[in-house]
C-alpha cells in the first residue's frame, strides 16, 4: 500500500514531529483491530496539531504510538529528525524528557499514595536529577507556573483536589522536565466547562511561555477549533481531512468533517438544532468496509467509494482531504 | 412561586432541600427549590458538577442516598411523592415516572438480556402476556433507531455501543408511555455525533408522546434549541429561571453570563481566548452567608458576600432570578 507523503506545505522548516505511514494494529479475542491504518502528518516547532473524532477512531492509540507507549506495526515516527521507531528503549527513555503527556482522567492519572510534591518530581528522577534541592525548586517553579501554591499543595494527596486541579498538577508534572512536545489526549473532556475553559487557557499559556508543540487530542470540534493552528480529522484510524483551523470550519471539504461540525450543540436557541445527523454509528475497527471507511455513514458515497480507498490530497491552499466526492470543488491552481 | 402560566402543574416541587451527612459535616445538595411544570412541558437543568442538579432529580424520582434527608413536598401527578410507600412509588417509577441515567449501565443489567429486560418491563407494569411483550418491545427498539430490533432482543448491553445502549435505556424508560420523563445528562459519555442522535430522539419522542421532560446537564448548548424552560442552578439553589428563548437573550444571573461565555464557540477564530470563570464552586459542607457565587463573581461587593439574594421576579411573570446585580446583556453571537 502506497500513501504519498503529504507534503509539508505549512511546515517551512524540518517538521519536530513527522508521522510517516503509520499502522497500529492490535489483537483482541482472535480478531485484528485495524486501530491506525497509514496515518502521515507533521507537527511544525510550535504548533498545535488538533486531532480530532470520536471514540474509536483511533487518535489515542495515534498518540500513544507516538509517544512509543504502543509500538507501531510499521511506519516511522520521526522526532526532531531521529526516528523512534528503530530506537532502543533505553534511547527512548531519554526522548521522553523531551516528549510528555497529559491525560483525559486527571485523578486516575496521579498515583493517589503519593504527594503531590513526589509526583511532580518523579519525571525528574527518572531523568537523573540527583541534587534534591533542584528537584524541589523545580517543583515549585513547574506548581505555580500552573497556577497552585506549592507550599500547600506539595504536601498534599491527590484526593484533596478537585478534578480541575488535578489537571493542573498533571500539567505542572509534564512541564517540570521542560518538554518540547506534549501529546494531550482529551485533556479536557472529564471537565466541567467553567474549569475547562480554565485549563484551554492555561495550556494556551504555558505554550506561549515554555515554547511547546502540542498533539492536541480531543473529540469536542469546538475545543479543538480553540487551541489549534491546524487540525487533522480522523475517522476508523485514517485521516479524512487536514486543514488549518478556521479554515476546517468555513469550508469543511470531508463529509465527515462536515457531519462533525453540523452535530456540535449551539448555545443559541435560535439556531434550531438540525435533525440531519444521519442515523448509524461508526462501524467495527476490526472489520472497516472496504474503500473509504466512512463510506457506510456517507450521503455522497457510491460504487467507487467503495471499491477505491481514496488517498489524502490537496483540495485548497494547505488543506488535504481523502475523499472522492469532496464538499469543496476541485482547485486547479494547486500543484 | 409565580408560575400563572402553570396552572394545572403535572411536578410541583416546593421547598425542597436535601441534607447529606458527611464526614466533613452536613452537605445541603439542594437548598429550598421550587419548581412547576406543566404537561407537555420541557424543562432544562444546567448547572457544573456538585451544583445539586442530580440530587434534585433523585429528589423528584425519591432516589436518594439513605442517610440523605429531604425536606419540603414533591407533588407528582396529585400524589405527595414524600409521602408514598415504597411499593407504590416502585410501580410509579415504572410507569409514569421515567427516568435515563447517564450511564445506560446504571438501568440495564448486564446480565440480562435486551430482550428480556425488555419484555420484564412491558410485562410487569403494564400486564402484557409473553407474546405480547414481544411486540411491543420490537416496536420500541425500532422507535428509538435500533436496527435489526430481532437480534437485538437476543444481545446482552456489552454487545451493543455506548450509543446503542443509551437507546435500549430510553426504549426501557419510555416502554409504559411514562408522563414525565426525567433525562440525566443523558449524552454526557457519548460522541458528539451521537449526542446529537440522542438528543434529537428525546425530543422526537417527547413531542410524539406529548410527554413532560426534564432534560439534566452541564452544557447551556445542549438546553438551547430543546427546552422550553431553562433552570440554573449553583451551589444547590435555582439562581435563575426562564422560557429558555427569553434566558438566552436577556440572561440576569451574572453566572448563567459566565457559564456561557465559557463555553468554546464555533464561530470564534483559534486562539480565542476563553473567558473562564476563576476559582471553583462552592464548597457544600460550609454554608456561606452571602450569595454562594460571589466569591468568583465579577460584579460582587460586600452585599453579595454578606446577604443571600432571595429569587426574585421580574416584569415577566416566568423569569426569575437571584442577584443583587442582575446584568441584562443580548447574549448570543457576541457573547
Amino acid at each position: 500500500m502506497t500513501v504519498p507523503a503529504v507534503p509539508a506545505v505549512s511546515v517551512q522548516r524540518r517538521p519536530l514531529l513527522d508521522v510517516q505511514d503509520l499502522v497500529v494494529e492490535y489483537f483482541v479475542g482472535g480478531h485484528t483491530v485495524h486501530a491506525v491504518s497509514g496515518v502521515s502528518l507533521q507537527v511544525a516547532r510550535g504548533e498545535t496539531l488538533g486531532l480530532v473524532g470520536e471514540s474509536g477512531c483511533g487518535k489515542s492509540t495515534l498518540g500513544r504510538a507516538v509517544l512509543q507507549l504502543r509500538r507501531a506495526n510499521s511506519g516511522r515516527v520521526v522526532f526532531d529528525g531521529q526516528d523512534l521507531t528503530a530506537m532502543r528503549e533505553d534511547a527512548i527513555r531519554r526522548m521522553r524528557q523531551r516528549v510528555q503527556l497529559i491525560f483525559q482522567d486527571p485523578i486516575a492519572s496521579l498515583n493517589p499514595r503519593r504527594r503531590i510534591g513526589d509526583i511532580v518530581a518523579e519525571p525528574l528522577l527518572i531523568a537523573g536529577v540527583k541534587d534534591a534541592a533542584e528537584r524541589d525548586k523545580r517543583v515549585r517553579e513547574a506548581l505555580t507556573a500552573v497556577g497552585l501554591d506549592p507550599e500547600f499543595v506539595a504536601g498534599r494527596l491527590p484526593h484533596e483536589f478537585s478534578g480541575g486541579q488535578c489537571q493542573r498538577i498533571s500539567i505542572a508534572r509534564a512541564l517540570v522536565l521542560n518538554p518540547d512536545f506534549i501529546v494531550c489526549d482529551e485533556p479536557v473532556s472529564a471537565l466541567d466547562v467553567s474549569i475547562r475553559a480554565q485549563i484551554l487557557n492555561l495550556l494556551e499559556d504555558m505554550k506561549a511561555r515554555y515554547g511547546l508543540t502540542l498533539l492536541f487530542i480531543a473529540h469536542d470540534l469546538a475545543v479543538v477549533k480553540a487551541v489549534s493552528d491546524r487540525v487533522a480529522v480522523m475517522y476508523l484510524g485514517r485521516l479524512c481531512e487536514v486543514a488549518p483551523a478556521a479554515q476546517l470550519f468555513e469550508q469543511p471539504a470531508h463529509p465527515y468533517t462536515a457531519l462533525l461540525i453540523e452535530a456540535i450543540p449551539h448555545p443559541d436557541p435560535e439556531v434550531r438544532p438540525t435533525e440531519s445527523v444521519p442515523a448509524g454509528e461508526p462501524p467495527s475497527p476490526i472489520a472497516p468496509p472496504s474503500g473509504c471507511r466512512f463510506r457506510t455513514r456517507c450521503p455522497r458515497a457510491d460504487q467507487r467509494c467503495a471499491s477505491e480507498m481514496p488517498e489524502l490530497r490537496p483540495i485548497a491552499p494547505e488543506q488535504y482531504v481523502a475523499c472522492h466526492h469532496p464538499l469543496l470543488p476541485e482547485s486547479s491552481k494547486l500543484q | 412561586m409565580n408560575n400563572a402560566l402553570n396552572p394545572q402543574a403535572l411536578l410541583s416541587v416546593e421547598k425542597v432541600s436535601v441534607d447529606l451527612p458527611t464526614a466533613r459535616g452536613n452537605l445541603r445538595a439542594v437548598d429550598q427549590v421550587d419548581l412547576k411544570l406543566a404537561p407537555g412541558q420541557t424543562l432544562g437543568i444546567v448547572g457544573e458538577s456538585g451544583c445539586g442538579k442530580t440530587m434534585l432529580s433523585r429528589a423528584i424520582l425519591q432516589l436518594l442516598p439513605k442517610k440523605a434527608k429531604l425536606s419540603g413536598r414533591v407533588i407528582f401527578d396529585g400524589q405527595d411523592l414524600t409521602q408514598l410507600d415504597p411499593e407504590s412509588l416502585r410501580k410509579l417509577r415504572g410507569r409514569s415516572l421515567a427516568v435515563v441515567f447517564q450511564d445506560p449501565m446504571t438501568s440495564l443489567n448486564p446480565v440480562l438480556t435486551i430482550g428480556s429486560q425488555l419484555m420484564e418491563t412491558v410485562q410487569e407494569h403494564l400486564g402484557l402476556d409473553a407474546a405480547a411483550a414481544r411486540q411491543r418491545s420490537l416496536k420500541l427498539l425500532a422507535e428509538v433507531g435500533i436496527p435489526a430490533p430481532e437480534q437485538r432482543l437476543k444481545q446482552y448491553p456489552h454487545q451493543l455501543s455506548g450509543g446503542m445502549r443509551q437507546r435500549v435505556a430510553i426504549a426501557i424508560a419510555l416502554s409504559c408511555e411514562p408522563k414525565l420523563l426525567i433525562a440525566d445528562e443523558p449524552t454526557t459519555a457519548l460522541d458528539v455525533t451521537i449526542q446529537a442522535q440522542i438528543l434529537d430522539l428525546l425530543a422526537r419522542e417527547q413531542r410524539r408522546r406529548h410527554m413532560t421532560m426534564i432534560l439534566i446537564t452541564h452544557d447551556l448548548g445542549v438546553v438551547a434549541g430543546r427546552t422550553d424552560e431553562t433552570v440554573v442552578m449553583y451551589g444547590g439553589r435555582v439562581v435563575e429561571r426562564a422560557p429558555t428563548a427569553v434566558l438566552f437573550k436577556q440572561m440576569l444571573m451574572p453566572y448563567t453570563e459566565a457559564l456561557l461565555a465559557a463555553i468554546p464557540r464555533i464561530e470564534a477564530p483559534p486562539h480565542t481566548r476563553l473567558p473562564a470563570i476563576s476559582g471553583r464552586p462552592p464548597d457544600p459542607t460550609q454554608p456561606m452567608r452571602g450569595c454562594s457565587f460571589s466569591p468568583r463573581c465579577r460584579y460582587a461587593d460586600m452585599r453579595c458576600r454578606n446577604e443571600k439574594p432571595a429569587l426574585l421576579g421580574t416584569d415577566r411573570p416566568d423569569h426569575t432570578y437571584a442577584c443583587f446585580h442582575p446584568i441584562s446583556i443580548a447574549a448570543g453571537a457576541d457573547a
